[in-house]
């Protein structure tokens, strides 16, 4: 008897009632999404008036700080009447080009042998010193080297990239590749995987999410290799519209270079998390709260 | 009552040899354990050989059972672990016994099973057979030939899931056949067929994170047994399910084993586990793990496991190995709270 009520009660929960409950939590995201953006919006309009009236007001000097009117008729300008050293996008197409040349092959050089020693134990044993004592050295300072060695062109920016990145992404590779599942492996090798199937097809794989966060951090690294390396020497590149613009003390210039290399950043982190979603298509995605 | 597994014959156990312990160190099971229940024959490791005689005889069973104590022909034999003892170096440098003096044998399409305390070095026994730990003394045969390296017709189950998360049900299936070569047009025929066989013909495109612990685990049988081993390893595989699924895993496990006349040692903590799927319980002791006592199990087959806990012969059954196991459990326990390991 108690048990046929119980049943009732339960089957009398109106399904409705769930259509409600779905209904007002997804009205709820919908609101809080706004809210967000809105908020966003605001804290930029808020930031921006503020620089550019303390600009006009007194209260910062624009000499030094610049102003967001000012920083926008610099970029206007670039764009329209092309910088000191030609077009603008000129520019963006060299440093760029040295950026992602330095990405790649740091990326796949990082990849290839932090796979080849994560695998290796004898000859992760025999470099890890040399590569804890690489890795301590502050590479930027390399840019120098490389511009004696390989001149103003565009090798020595690719190659300070390269170093920048090669670090980081052989660190999250390797660690990647430790990190592998022992079950998992065991299980590819009883199913009859030779070795280099299971690193095709266990190892790589495991070690992917690994290598594709640290993609995300070692694009910016790539950045800041090349403008480095355009800032120590170099015939073209945003590093050099920089650094002309602080050798004639215009900080506007300064600022609006970097809010140039920003919207690069961005654009190509996008870019790369995109790539993610297609690479890492397996994970779980994370259940949303408000769901 | 005993014999009723007579007709089936390649899934009979050939009887371990009672004079091969008498020789070997002798293990101290309890005296006076003459009262085994009726189904149940215990070749016991003791050094006083008239125990196990008098234990033979007095119950019909164990008489019947004497006159199977033959040497087993070697070629019924499928895996054969004589004196072996595992020995390996922890990474703070200290040497560990993992296993001692361990001998077990198991005929073609038998179905063993592996019970002892936590810890006790259960799962050891099967990498031995994988290859995966090489034996420190003694001799470990699979198929009559010693064991070198992984063999093909060896299959594993593992305790923990071992899918992999980055391929889809089907890919995870057909990872064995492309792994020795085939076509993908052939392995996922092949796979779709052992899909269909486990009930998930729907799902082939899911993702592992997609499924239940008891889809992983269907999933996980049709990998392994779309290789079609002789030889199949399982350690602890469905001790992450709750009750209600476990059960109609091990229902599976038994047609597909049914079907492919495998040999199984089926390593597991759960004696009620083991009683129910097994043709043969060995009973470790605590670590190093040696073999305590042999049970040999006349369940009549097939088996269903949702009806099979409230036998009362697997009652008893499980009663009288429980004893025997209990003694190595507060053993193992009592170690644990001392030595903290």
């Amino acid at each position: 008897m108690n048990t046929q009520i119980d049943a009732a009660a339960v089957g009398a929960t109106p399904p409705s009632n769930e259509a409600a409950l779905a209904n007002a939590a997804q009205i709820r995201a919908r609101r809080r999404h706004s809210f967000v953006i809105t908020m966003r919006i605001v804290i930029l309009v808020a930031v921006l008036g503020l620089w550019e009236l303390g600009a006009r007001f007194g209260v910062i000097d624009p000499f030094f700080f610049a102003s967001p009117s000012g920083i926008f008729d610099q970029i206007w300008i670039w764009m329209t009447e092309g910088t000191s050293q030609g077009p603008l996008w000129q520019q963006i197409a060299v440093t760029l080009e040295e950026t992602i040349l330095g990405f790649l092959i740091g990326a796949v050089g990082g990849v290839f042998f932090g796979i080849l020693l994560g695998r290796n134990k004898l000859l992760a044993d025999i470099f890890s010193v040399y590569i804890k004592v690489a890795n301590s050295i502050p590479r930027v300072v390399l840019g120098s080297i490389f511009i004696i060695a390989l001149g103003l062109g565009m090798a020595s920016k690719v190659a300070l990239a390269v170093v920048m990145v090669f670090f980081v992404v052989f660190a999250n590779a390797f660690q990647g590749v430790r990190e592998a599942d022992r079950a998992m492996i065991a299980n590819a090798q009883i199913l009859g995987a030779s070795r280099s199937q299971i690193t095709r097809t266990v190892i790589i794989p495991s070690a992917m999410s690994w290598i594709l966060a640290s993609l995300h951090v070692s694009f910016g690294f790539a950045l800041v290799g090349a403008v480095v390396g355009e800032f120590l020497g170099a015939k073209k590149g945003v590093g050099l519209m920089i650094s002309t613009a602080q050798g004639t003390f215009n900080a506007n210039g300064v600022f609006a270079a970097m809010v140039i290399l920003a919207v690069l950043a961005l654009v190509v982190e996008f870019i790369i998390t995109l790539v993610e979603k297609r690479l890492v298509k397996w994970r779980p995605q994370p259940l949303s709260e408000t769901a | 009552m005993v014999d009723r597994n007579d007709g089936d014959m390649p899934r009979r156990a050939p009887f371990l040899r009672v004079p091969k312990y008498f020789g070997q160190l002798g293990h101290f099971g309890q005296l006076g354990r003459s009262r085994a229940a009726p189904n149940v024959h215990a070749d016991q490791r003791r050094p006083n050989a008239a125990g196990v005689q008098h234990m033979l005889q007095t119950s019909p069973a164990a008489q019947s059972a004497s006159t199977r104590i033959a040497p087993a022909a070697s070629s019924d034999v499928a895996i054969d672990l004589s004196n072996v003892t595992r020995r390996f170096v922890t990474p703070d440098g200290k040497a560990m016994t993992a296993l001692r003096d361990f001998t077990m044998t198991v005929a073609r399409g038998e179905f063993a099973c592996v019970v002892g305390p936590t810890g006790c070095g259960k799962s050891t026994t099967l990498n031995l057979i994988t290859g995966l730990a090489p034996p420190t003394a003694g001799e470990v045969r699979v198929m009559g030939q010693p064991v070198s390296g992984i063999r093909p017709d060896i299959g594993f189950v593992f305790q923990t899931d071992a899918l992999f998360p980055w391929r889809s049900v089907l890919d995870n299936v057909a990872a064995g056949p492309m792994y020795r070569g085939a076509s993908r047009k052939q392995a996922y025929e092949k796979a779709r067929d052992w899909l269909n066989r486990v009930g998930l013909s729907r799902f082939e495109k899911h993702y592992p994170h997609q499924l239940s612990g008891g889809m992983r685990k269907r999933v996980a049988l049709a990998q392994t047994f779309i290789n079609e081993p002789k030889i199949l390893l399982m350690d602890e595989p469905f001790s992450a399910l709750d009750i209600q699924t476990r059960t109609l895993m091990q229902d599976e496990l038994l047609r597909l084993w049914e079907d492919s006349g495998a040999s199984v040692v089926f390593v597991t903590h759960d004696l009620e586990e083991a009683v129910a799927l097994a043709d043969k319980v060995y009973v470790l002791t605590a670590g190093p793990a040696t073999v305590k006592s042999v049970y040999h199990i006349d369940l009549p087959r097939p088996r269903v496991m949702e009806d099979i806990r409230y036998d009362p012969k697997f009652v008893e059954i499980a009663r009288v190995i429980w004893e025997d196991l209990k003694q190595e459990v507060h053993i193992g326990q009592k170690r644990t709270l001392e030595f903290g390991h």
